[in-house]
């Protein structure tokens, strides 16, 4: 199966039932799986206008209570910025996949890349924190896809699925599990305040329809949601919740593979590169080479690096100028060593093998 | 043991739709690992086009091939832009109505487009007389499990034409082979 | 019930300045609503951002107040996601036509299930008095200092055009006539659009020749004409003066419609 028909199918298998969007290569064939299965499962598939309408549409269904999602690639995804934003301030639960290519730009729109790695992270305004996952094969598309609703559903963000053209076009083999774990979205209390948040830093949802009566804006808003814009501690009481909400829980909801824990050189990866550097370790006879990969990038869990005590040296090979690699290094005193790739093609195993040489 | 083989032709031909029903014939019939890749265009019809698959009895690490095993090259720019840079010791199948070239390799020459014309009525299922030849060489994966996979993959109605594409496809390999 | 208990009465006092037209419209909004009998717990209310689509916020149901000029795109998720809630979504000229001008023909194209009343002050009032696509041509405005020199969009003829199921416009002068208008947009299947022409003291006014709020009312009276009569005028060869505002039922028709409740 490829990698975006599994990424739809385990968004169906974990119970979305509203998507929409805007056709972009290279992430199109998630939104025309949906819109083959969707209405078959009694939900709904609309293409809108642009992307700025289709996570609008997105964040509306949410708030029925339903899970919903969109899929998107480089140009789409920028144009999504302001509204996830909105998302973010609103607490809504959405799922962003975004099936990376080259940019900027139009840019190479049939290559792959991982340029909106520092974008899903910071690229709308203010101060955030938000949920990213990198699926490295056809599977962890269906599984991570899967796992984005349960945790954007636990933590109320937008959970981002940063696939990439590799990932996503490629067609290898899927096991579709039985069931997929499902974690529900707390509901609001009745005669709770709608934005006042317990120990976990994150509120019930009161869903549309069911009589809350709840007021939801885009506005800085005090807990009973109501506009409250020009306060200085209610914005900074809110925006640190939202943040904190996230951050706190990072080692928590931390996903990595660890391959060689006493290894000397790490290579950090997440999504296709992974592939190059699995086969590196595969096929090196030498036993001083560990692998940190990512499955979840944001929020970056830096007690992972922690699970490589004698490392002395870690490479992080990326379809980027080193995007991940300056988030490493800011938390480490060890040497990082950046393999920035662009262009569309992914690093070639021997390359990194050479490079490894050449290190230690 | 990894296999990597590479499919070229232009847009139409059925060039990736090869490459994925090898790629189902080796996960889903024969048991073994698979990675199908290829290249994207603008073009929908035309061009050159370029399809992959990896075969291997463990799970396939690097999805992208390096150095192709195996070549099915369908026409003469799919040559010129995927086929020129053979290596010694890798084997080429190719359509002897469509490429007039030859490569510094092992080749097989199926005349794939001017049977499905002249024997089977039908140009488009040429790439179905090139996997059958495929399987006949290489052997790649087997004879039950390409059938299989060329059943889940065709138009319903079409599924007797496309098996006799592939029986045509072994017998011409099997020509060559004893020829 | 009246129009009054719909109200979410600690919000009140709002921020709209002394004579400003858009409580006049949210006042026809939601007694047309309490006509309809509805539930609170089953309507809901969007908005996108400016004076007008802080009206949400007054209303004690679920609301959603959003981002500008994306209101329609997401009250189009809302009542897709949900085709039991009753969508009406709030918004201005700015908000509507400008930055949300393709999400709002392509609403009417689909014809959802949404009723969508603008409160056309033919300015961005919030910001401080900017030209908007319906400030008429002439008229000054912050951005616009020796007139503005751009057609204004025919916001009705706009949403008729592409396909909304009912059409509709009135002015903060013809309160009945309002209710009436947005009642049967409430009850029409399909897009129903209401567009409300509002005097704008602060920002439109005073920059316009209408120093006092009554200035801009009595104008919008004089100038108002009913279509059927504009129809009749123009079948007896008369001209229509170019400021004339057309107010009346524009359309009234039954198209397949998207979202609407079973």
């Amino acid at each position: 199966m490829q990698g975006n028909t599994a990424c739809a199918e385990g968004a169906l298998a974990a119970g979305c039932r509203f998507f929409g969007g805007y056709p972009i290569t290279p992430s199109t064939e998630v939104a025309e799986h949906m819109a083959l299965k969707l209405p078959k499962t009694g939900g709904v598939f609309i293409q809108m206008e642009d992307e700025i309408a289709s996570i609008a549409a997105v964040i509306g269904a949410s708030w029925t209570g339903v899970r919903a999602m969109t899929a998107t690639s480089g140009p789409g995804f920028s144009l999504m910025m302001e509204n996830l934003g909105f998302a973010v301030i609103t607490e809504t639960p959405c799922v962003v996949v975004n099936i990376q290519r080259g940019g900027p730009s139009t840019g190479q729109p049939t290559m792959a890349a991982q340029g909106d790695m520092l974008q899903c992270r910071f690229g709308s305004h203010g101060d955030y924190s938000v949920i990213a996952l990198s699926p490295a094969s056809v599977q962890e598309m269906y599984d991570l896809t899967a796992e984005a609703f349960n945790l954007s559903d636990r933590f109320r963000v937008p959970v981002f699925v940063m696939a990439d053209e590799i990932i996503g076009h490629m067609r290898e083999k899927l096991v579709v599990p039985d069931t997929v774990p499902r974690q529900e979205r707390k509901l609001l209390k009745k005669g709770d305040l709608p934005f006042r948040a317990g120990d976990d830093l994150v509120p019930g949802f009161p869903t549309f329809g069911k009589g809350y009566s709840v007021h939801v804006t885009g506005l800085t808003h005090d807990e009973r949601g109501y506009p409250c814009a020009t306060s200085p501690s209610v914005h900074e009481d809110l925006v640190n919740r939202l943040v904190d909400k996230v951050e706190s829980a990072r080692d928590a909801i931390s996903s990595a593979d660890i391959v060689n824990p006493d290894a000397r050189v790490v290579f950090i990866s997440y999504g296709a590169p992974s592939r190059a550097v699995q086969q590196v370790l595969h096929d090196t006879s030498r036993d001083d080479i560990g692998h940190l990969r990512l499955k979840l990038v944001w929020p970056f869990a830096e007690s992972l690096l922690s699970r490589f005590p004698d490392a002395e040296t870690f490479i992080v090979p990326e379809l980027n100028l080193g995007q991940m690699a300056r988030e490493i290094q800011r938390h480490t005193d060890r040497t990082v060593i950046p393999v920035p790739k662009l262009g569309g093609a992914l690093h070639n195993p021997s390359d990194l093998a050479g490079l490894l040489e050449e290190v230690a | 043991m990894r296999t990597e083989i590479r499919f070229s032709g232009f847009g139409g031909q059925g060039i990736i739709l090869a490459a994925v029903i090898v790629g189902r014939a080796a996960v889903m019939y024969d048991n073994k690992h698979a990675v199908q890749t290829q290249v994207y265009g603008p073009e929908a019809r035309g061009g050159a086009s370029m399809s992959a698959v990896i075969i291997d009895d463990e799970p396939v690490l690097f999805p992208k091939v390096t150095s192709p095993d195996i070549y099915v090259i369908m026409s003469q720019e799919g040559f010129e832009k995927y086929g020129v840079s053979v290596t010694e010791g890798a084997v080429m199948l190719l359509d002897s109505t469509l490429v007039h070239s030859r490569p510094a390799c092992r080749y097989i020459e199926i005349p794939a487009t001017r049977e499905a014309r002249e024997s089977l009525g039908r140009d488009i299922v040429a790439n179905i007389i090139m996997l059958g030849a495929l399987v006949a060489a290489t052997g790649v994966v087997s004879r039950e499990a390409i059938e299989k996979a060329i059943l889940d993959s065709v138009p319903r109605g079409t599924e007797e034409l496309n098996l006799r594409a592939m029986k045509k496809g072994f017998e011409l390999a099997e020509q060559v082979k004893h020829g | 019930m009246t129009y009054a208990d719909w109200f979410r009465e600690d919000r009140l006092p709002h921020i709209y300045c002394v004579g400003c037209g858009n409580g006049t419209v949210i006042n026809c909004t939601l007694s047309a609503v309490d006509q309809m009998g509805w539930e609170k717990e089953e309507t809901v209310f969007v908005s996108g951002i400016g004076c007008s689509s802080r009206a949400p916020g007054y209303i004690v149901t679920d609301s959603l107040h959003t981002t500008h000029g994306r209101a329609i795109a997401f009250a189009t998720g809302i009542k897709m996601a949900n085709p039991d809630l009753r969508v009406i979504v709030f918004t201005g000229d700015g908000d509507l036509a400008a930055i949300g001008g393709n999400h709002f023909i392509h609403a009417c194209r689909r014809n959802i299930d949404l009723t969508v009343v603008c409160m056309n002050n033919m300015i961005y009032g919030m910001t401080g008095g900017q030209g908007s696509p319906t400030t008429p041509p002439g008229a000054l405005s912050t951005t616009t200092p020796y007139g503005s020199g751009e057609a204004a969009f025919d916001l009705c003829g706009l949403a008729a055009a592409a396909g909304a199921n009912y059409v509709a416009r009135y002015t903060s002068y013809h309160v009945k006539e309002l209710t009436r208008a947005v009642r049967g947009g409430l009850e029409n299947p399909g897009f129903s659009f209401i567009e409300a022409l509002v005097q704008c003291p602060t920002n439109y006014g005073r920059r316009n020749k209408f120093r006092q709020v009554m200035d801009q009312i009595e104008y919008f009276k004089s100038h108002a004409l009913l279509v059927q009569k504009a129809d009749r005028m123009r079948e007896e060869g008369k001209k229509i003066p170019d400021d004339m505002i057309i107010i009346g039922i524009l359309a009234r028709r039954n198209r397949p419609a998207l979202g609407v409740r079973k």
